[in-house]
């Protein structure tokens, strides 16, 4: 299947080429850019959320809980779940499925695992193509959780229109040491794990740390769950609904809208900046000469920098005159 | 991932009620740190669940653990629901109990590699490494 069948496929509701689709987004191939280009006019329709919070506070399960509740309300649901690649092999063992299994045999379910490849900020490169496909493939909801590795994964915000942040009671201390930025893209604060001691504090310490930061048009509710046993869930959806009615409705949606693409244009931008200059760092040699200088103390860490963004600079253009 | 080679996927699966885990975790394993991205669906799965993961995760290979002794059951059911879904162009192995006399049964629905006990991993690695299919 060449890209415009692909496209036709997606749009027809063909689920093998949806399937192929996003492996060609995620290969980020020619095939990819041009399926995305053929896409990108179909999406707008979905509300798509970003599930996000430290590893092990249930992302999964909840994300299982929610696309169950959102079908019970009649609504399609794609799916979006990104682990770690390991460092060292680059290999990866995708395990979001899971918690998710008896999603996998409802037609108006479509799951799709992702590792991060090397990307930091807790989603894979592709992933907010991946939840474009999705979009364009007519899902009511678009789900992403994100990597559970640390604080600093704000790039969910890049990716959905709704960002959800899950803590649990045992990580009181997580939420102390809460991020400001991570603090500030989350729409919706959730406190998974309330079956277990210690909500109350946390759902506090939640308070407090929304009490004191720059005041918003959406004010963040906190929502306290038991992904486990759906406790909560609908109370979850219904406070996502009201953020999509208020993107939507209100004033500040081109806003918002305008915002979300300007996130995704510069860290989309920075990325492959990022890969360009790794490339030609390796490709020119440039790189371990820097490494010897700064290392033997001839060059300092920033001049070398520079240098090496200069030599980026020059090899991108040679190949566009090529 | 710039053109070069593309990372091979793997669905790893559990048909059946089967609840001997540790060798299909070991097979994941051994997969990642070779490079591959593996998708691990836990147990407890029905021929349908997997074949709808096989093709929602556009997986190369698809490989089944089984100790039960279901397999010449399961198995022709797995593979008839991956046709259905137009899902022809994945490498099918498998490993767990697998008696010697059924081996052959085994491979001729499909399954290129069958692995039994004691398999070293790297002789598992080497196979995919062998057999999944390059794509246009
Ligand atoms: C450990 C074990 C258990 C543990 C399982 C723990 C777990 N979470 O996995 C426990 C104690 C729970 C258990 C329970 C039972 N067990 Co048990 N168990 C075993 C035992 C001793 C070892 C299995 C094992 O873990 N091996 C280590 C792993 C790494 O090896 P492996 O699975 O074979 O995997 C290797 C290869 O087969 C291959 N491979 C495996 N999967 C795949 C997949 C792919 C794609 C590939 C390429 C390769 C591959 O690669 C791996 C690495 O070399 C076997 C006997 C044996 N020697 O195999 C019996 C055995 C499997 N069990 C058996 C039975 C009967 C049971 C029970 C029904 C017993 C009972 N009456 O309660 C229950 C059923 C439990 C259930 N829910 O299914 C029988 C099965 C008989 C049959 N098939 O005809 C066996 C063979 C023992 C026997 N000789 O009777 N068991
Ligand atoms: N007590 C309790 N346990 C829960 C709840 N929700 C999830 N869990 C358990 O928490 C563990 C981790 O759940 P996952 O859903 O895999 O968490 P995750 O955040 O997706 O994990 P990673 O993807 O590895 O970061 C599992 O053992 C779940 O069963 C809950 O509400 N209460
Ligand atoms: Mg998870």
């Amino acid at each position: 299947m060449d890209a415009a069948e692909l496209v036709a496929g997606v749009a027809a509701g063909d689920r093998r080429a949806l399937a192929r689709a996003i492996t060609h987004v995620e290969a980020d191939s020619p095939a990819g850019r041009a399926v995305l280009a053929g896409l990108y006019p179909r999406t707008g329709g979905a509300h798509t959320i970003g599930v996000t919070g430290s590893a092990g506070v249930g992302k999964s399960t909840l994300v299982g809980a929610l696309a169950r509740e959102e079908r019970r309300r009649g609504r399609t649901v794609g799916i979006v779940a990104v682990d770690p690649s390991s460092p060292f092999s680059h290999g990866a063992i995708l395990g979001d499925r899971i918690r998710m299994q008896d999603l996998t045999a409802d037609a108006g379910v479509f799951m799709r695992s992702m590792a991060s490849r090397g990307n930091l900020g807790g989603l894979a490169e592709a992933a907010s193509g991946v939840v474009d496909v999705l979009d364009a493939a007519g899902y009511d909801i678009v789900i992403v959780e994100t990597v559970g590795a640390g604080q600093d994964e704000v790039e969910v915000a890049t990716a959905a229109e709704s960002t959800v942040l899950v803590s649990t009671p045992a990580g009181g201390d997580d939420v102390q040491s809460m991020k400001a930025g991570l603090m500030e893209i989350a729409q919706i604060m959730v406190v998974n794990k309330a079956d277990l001691a210690g909500v109350e504090t946390t759902v506090m310490q939640l308070r407090g740390l929304l009490a004191i930061a720059p005041p918003r048009g959406w004010t963040p509710p906190i929502v306290k769950t038991v992904a486990r046993t759906n406790d909560g869930i609908a109370e979850l959806v219904d406070a996502l609904d009201a953020h999509r009615a208020y993107l939507r409705g209100s004033a500040h949606a081109a806003a918002e809208r305008r915002e979300l693409a300007r996130a995704q244009i510069v860290a989309l931008a920075r990325a492959a900046l990022y890969r360009q200059a790794l490339a030609t760092a390796a490709h020119e040699g440039v790189l371990a000469t820097l490494v010897e200088e700064v290392a033997t103390r001839r060059r300092d860490p920033r001049d070398a920098a520079q240098t090496l963004l200069a030599a980026v600079w020059r090899h991108g253009q040679d190949t566009h005159e090529a | 991932m710039t053109t070069e080679q593309r990372t091979i996927r793997v669905l790893i699966a559990k048909p059946g009620l089967d609840g001997h885990d540790r060798g299909a975790k070991v097979v994941a394993r051994a997969l990642r740190d070779a490079g591959m991205e593996v998708i691990y669906t836990g147990i407890r799965q029905t021929p349908e669940m997997i074949a709808e993961a096989a093709l929602q995760e556009d997986v190369d290979v698809v490989g089944l653990s089984i100790l039960s002794g279901a397999h010449l059951e399961l198995f022709p059911r797995v593979v008839a629901e991956l046709k259905q879904r137009g899902v022809d162009d994945v490498l099918l192995f498998c490993g767990g109990i697998i008696p010697e006399a059924d081996v052959p049964a085994v491979q001729a629905m499909g399954f290129t590699g069958v692995f039994g006990p004691g398999t070293d991993t790297t002789q598992i690695i080497e196979f995919v490494r062998e057999h999944a299919k390059e794509r246009a």
